[in-house]
């Protein structure tokens, strides 16, 4: 098995093996996280453009990090200050960017699609680091290794997602993943943030509105971060989301004893997630964090490899 | 396609030999071969590694931890690759610090390989002496590099192809050479 993508652009379109492999080639560079010294000189000579033309700070920290280790530099741009405040087209900003000859271009953008746009227009490889409602296909991915380290497998579980479903691309690409290993995806929420033509992405996802019926026997219990301003549209009074819908210890008992509980962050303590859950040994939000790296380092390493031709030379 | 010509360096009895004898060797140059551990180069250096380790359990006694270490990350030709080759994973299950550690190989050709197993190791921390075992030694080195223990010494040219079959991975033992024509 190899990955002979040019491109990371979401999940939906992987196959099982492809997702199997990239999590195996993860699994290479998780190692490297536990050496005395981090840092390789893989892609020394490389370079990453890191375009975020939506905030983030972990996603960004995490591709950088990812870049740093492997020995490739990075440019960053960053939405607030840069030219597309000016009026400048997506399309003018990416072909500047790639002018400066970057091997791989990571992005972020708020609407759907965008990396997919700018990967047919650029030369490069395009990594889509969260896109609209669209994907967000290396938390999927990083969420999957996360879930097969916890549990030893990913085959058949019983995956339970919490909360504003609507807008998450994160819920999206997990269940591009997950459905493709056979997981059992039960899909809760307020019904505004909930639309039944979700239950028709994947053939074995469930819709259940009553949060403690979608957690029993749960292998796996995703919590989404609820955006506060989401809430005002309709309007839902935050204390009624804690009331129905917080995680607290007394509802993850009703998944299995040993269920992994995530949250892709950042978290709201108190909102969405009781903060006993946050910190109990079933949380894993910290090893995704970890995690994230490991598979950042996976992909940009594996996409960089792209010269124009001649084999491998025989290794002495 | 040249004619090529494949001559039999090691029979599989010979090969089974040829892994005892390293291992004895070993077991006399290190003394005490407690501190030692030995470091599989994937792929074939790790069946034989565990060869080694059996033979040194049998003349001493001595257990000898083993890891296994992929330089796919720290080769120099990676720039000329049209693909990224496939990473696997380093698993050395114990300190390296003020280790003793003998690398394992099947073949040392260029030395490049070992270059990049060296530098991989010391990222790992600081072993107190690495020495290198190797079934074959083609010559043809591009870097300054030697082995302490090698199995059978062979002239070869670069053009030249060196297989080692091992039972582990290849289902039998033995070693050849196809030379060009």
């Amino acid at each position: 098995m190899s990955f002979t993508f040019r491109h990371l652009l979401g999940t939906e379109a992987l196959s099982r093996g492809e997702i199997a492999f990239l999590l195996d080639q993860s699994r290479a560079f998780q190692g490297i996280q536990k050496q005395p010294l981090k840092k390789l000189a893989t892609l020394r000579g490389k370079s990453a453009v890191l375009a975020f033309f939506e905030t983030s700070t972990r996603t960004r920290i995490s591709f950088a990090t990812a870049a740093a280790r492997l020995g490739a530099d990075t440019m960053n741009l960053q939405a607030e200050s840069s030219s597309t405040q000016k009026g400048e087209s997506l399309v003018d900003t990416v072909r500047t960017l790639e002018a400066m000859k970057p091997d791989v271009i990571v992005i972020r953008h708020a609407a759907s699609g965008a990396p997919h746009f700018v990967a047919e227009r650029l030369g490069i490889p395009v990594i889509n680091a969260g896109d609209g409602l669209h994907e967000h296909p290396t938390q999927g991915l990083l969420d999957a290794l996360t879930i097969s380290d916890r549990l030893g497998l990913l085959d058949a579980l019983n995956v339970t997602i919490v909360g504003d479903i609507r807008h998450s691309r994160v819920a999206r690409s997990n269940i591009h993943i997950l459905s493709k290993f056979g997981c059992r995806i039960t899909l809760c929420g307020p019904a505004m943030w909930l639309p039944p033509e979700m239950a028709s992405m994947a053939p074995s996802i469930r819709i259940e509105p009553r949060l403690e019926e979608a957690l029993r026997g749960a292998n796996v219990v995703m919590v989404l971060r609820v955006q506060t301003e989401r809430l005002r549209e309709p309007a839902l009074p935050a204390d009624e989301y804690i009331r129905l819908y917080q995680m607290t210890p007394a509802r993850l008992a009703l998944a299995q004893p040993d269920a992994v509980l995530m949250h892709p962050g950042p978290m709201i303590r108190g909102l969405e997630i009781d903060p006993a859950v946050a910190d109990s040994p079933q949380s894993s939000v910290l090893e995704q964090v970890t995690n994230g790296v490991a598979v950042r380092m996976a992909l940009l390493y594996l996409l960089t490899g792209g010269a124009p031709s001649g084999a491998v030379p025989q290794a002495g | 396609m040249p004619t090529r010509e494949k001559t039999q360096l090691l029979s599989a009895a010979q090969t089974g030999r040829t892994i005892e004898r390293l291992g004895h060797e070993i077991v006399e140059k290190t003394g005490e071969t407690h501190g030692i551990a030995l470091i599989g180069i994937r792929r074939r250096g790790v069946p034989l590694a565990h060869r080694l380790a059996e033979t040194i359990r049998a003349a001493t006694g001595a257990e000898v931890p083993i890891g296994v270490l992929d330089i796919t990350l720290y080769r120099d030709d990676l720039s000329l690759a049209s693909a990224h080759p496939v990473v696997q994973s380093t698993e050395i299950p114990f300190c390296v610090d003020g280790r003793d550690l003998i690398l394992v190989d099947d073949v040392l050709f260029t030395g490049r390989t070992i270059r990049a197993a060296i530098n991989g190791l010391f990222d790992l921390g600081r072993p107190r002496r690495v020495q290198l075992c190797v079934l074959v030694d083609r010559g043809l080195r591009e870097l300054p590099i030697e082995a302490n223990y090698v199995g059978r010494r062979v002239e070869s040219r670069p053009e030249d192809l060196v297989e080692v079959h091992l039972k582990e991975i290849d289902g039998e033992d033995r070693v050849l050479l196809e030379r060009a024509a």
